[in-house]
């Protein structure tokens, strides 16, 4: 079974180098347990281009496409047995990279 | 049981039968529910064939007779309705039925503890992921077996909301595959809380069971809340709130065998015989308060109602009551639960301290907020009553008697509103 572990942040920096090696080590545990997919960090919402081509031709704006104060910041990939291992992973996750996230499972 | 929609004028003997069918149902409901979960792997499968092996129940054990071993027959019946539901819906691949939900035989730290598919259940059912009212909802149906219109009138809630919480709550179980499992001992005492306030809910619901049909007190559901309790009492031994919420359904159900009359009529606690009160339960419950006392530690909401009524209880009388006690737990009471139906409470101990008037003004700051609840019309009632206002104190038992649900205390508000001048 596979989550996308999304992670919501309300603040324009980036993260510590503190967050980002705790980050690293975090993805090296799920690597060794099994539970790594794929996981990334996001550029900031300016840098986001909406695209919509469901018309006569393809219109590319610029984003992002929800205007909002919390974000998307980055997410990973998990993979877990059930939703609890999942929380017990996604709060190992929340804790390395300091931010909100949501688990969402994929269909 | 749906008693009321089916017909009217039925034989003597199935009117026994349909009795004993409302008795194992309140026995067996859970039980079945829980087995059907182990093996199918879903909520709703789960419930739906239980549901139907009542419903053949109802239809068959009037003309053929109960079966020698009901909970067995009922089992059965349900195992066969779910593999034929999962026959019709073959289109769903083995895959995808397998991931529904896991069940995970061997969690060592705890199975060997607990080995009560129905204490899954409620972790199931009590998922942090889930919405508190979904849990509630979804832990009355599948473990309490109530139906949704009981749920619906347990909470104030339209019956479709319930019925679309319970749906929407089982589906989020499937989708997200929340496990059908006890939580590991590291993530199990902030799943405890969800749990105790569906406990509790529970075990009001059969303290105060609702609806004109069933007994006005349900002692397999105040029974079942309190062996749940206890179950997750010996997990967890240390816990304040586990032990205050167990001495609390003690200090009630001890109370519960004088509460209502032979003639099935509510028995207020100024006119209770304190004599037939349960000396075991009682001595057991201020056992509990005591060993919470000793802690030192800042007490918690159940442990704050469970002192309240261990004052109750130690009481030889009702003018011997402790009653500024009673208000100065109600006043720390309400600073950890802001919820109007504490200051109500909190106001029929201040007419016992201070007299009817400033209770009664105090109550009628709430009316906003508890106008759709009939303790709020029957306090107010009774405060009224005591004032000598009997055209008012009418009105309100009529209020409070349009929304009371449990037959005993209909039976009480109706005595009341008519010896008034």
């Amino acid at each position: 079974m596979q989550y996308l572990v999304s992670v919501i942040h309300d603040k324009r920096e980036l993260g510590t180098e503190a967050e980002r090696a705790a980050v690293s080590a975090f993805n090296q545990r799920l690597k060794a347990k099994g539970h790594w997919v794929f996981a990334g960090g996001l550029g900031s919402p300016d840098t986001a281009t909406v695209i919509d081509n469901r018309g006569e031709e393809a219109i590319f704006t610029d984003g992002p496409f929800l205007e909002s104060k919390e974000y998307l910041a980055g997410f990973w990939v998990m993979e877990a047995p059930d939703m609890d291992v999942m929380l017990e992973l996604a709060a190992e996750a929340s804790k390395a990279c300091n931010r909100k996230l949501e688990v969402r499972p994929f269909l | 049981m749906q008693s009321k929609a089916r017909g009217a004028a039925v034989p003597v003997n199935t009117v026994d039968v349909r009795a004993a069918i409302t008795y194992v149902h309140h026995e067996e409901w859970a039980r079945i529910v829980a087995a059907l979960t182990r093996r199918f792997g879903d909520l709703d499968i789960a419930e739906e064939a239980a549901a139907e092996a009542f419903a053949n129940a109802v239809e068959h054990w009037p003309a053929e007779g109960m079966p020698p071993n009901p909970g067995a027959w009922l089992t059965t019946v349900a195992i066969r309705r779910a593999i034929d539901r999962l026959r019709r819906e073959n289109k769903r691949d083995d895959k995808e039925k397998e991931a529904q939900m896991s069940y995970d035989e061997d969690r060592p730290e705890l199975s060997v503890a607990i080995e009560d598919d129905r204490l899954r259940l409620i972790f199931t059912c009590c998922h942090p992921s889930l919405a508190l009212d979904a849990r509630v909802a979804l832990t009355l149906r599948m473990v309490g077996g109530l139906t949704v219109p009981e749920i619906a009138r347990a909470f104030l809630v339209q019956e479709t909301a319930i019925g679309q919480r319970i749906t929407r709550a089982k589906a989020k179980i499937r989708a997200a595959r929340i496990p059908y499992n006890l939580p590991s001992t590291e993530a199990l005492p902030t799943r405890i809380s969800g749990v105790l306030a569906v406990l509790y809910l529970v075990f009001n619901e059969g303290y105060l069971a609702t609806g004109p049909d069933t007994d006005p007190v349900r002692q397999e559901l105040t029974a079942e809340a309190i062996r749940l309790t206890r179950s997750i009492r010996a997990l967890m031994p240390d816990d304040g709130e586990v032990a205050g919420l167990l001495a609390l359904m003690l200090l009630i159900e001890a109370r519960r065998s004088a509460r209502v009359s032979a003639t099935g009529e509510l028995i207020t606690l100024d006119r209770q015989d304190r004599g037939a009160w349960d000396a075991p339960l009682i001595s057991e419950g201020h056992g509990l308060v005591r060993e919470r006392l000793a802690s030192g530690l800042a007490p918690g909401r159940y442990q704050l109602l469970a002192a309240i009524n261990a004052v109750h209880t130690s009481a030889r009388d009702m003018r011997d009551t402790d009653w500024s006690q009673v208000v100065a737990l109600y006043d720390l009471l309400a600073r950890l639960d802001r919820s109007p139906i504490v200051a109500l409470n909190r106001a029929i101990a201040v007419a016992e301290l201070e007299g009817a008037e400033p209770a009664l003004i105090a109550i009628e700051q709430l009316e906003d907020k508890l106008v759709g609840y009939h303790a709020y019309h029957a306090t107010r009632a009774d405060l009224l009553r005591r004032l000598g206002r009997s055209e008012k104190a009418r009105a309100a038992y009529d209020q409070a008697l349009q929304l009371a649900g449990n037959t005993a205390e209909t039976a009480y508000l109706k005595r009341r509103r008519d010896e008034l001048g």
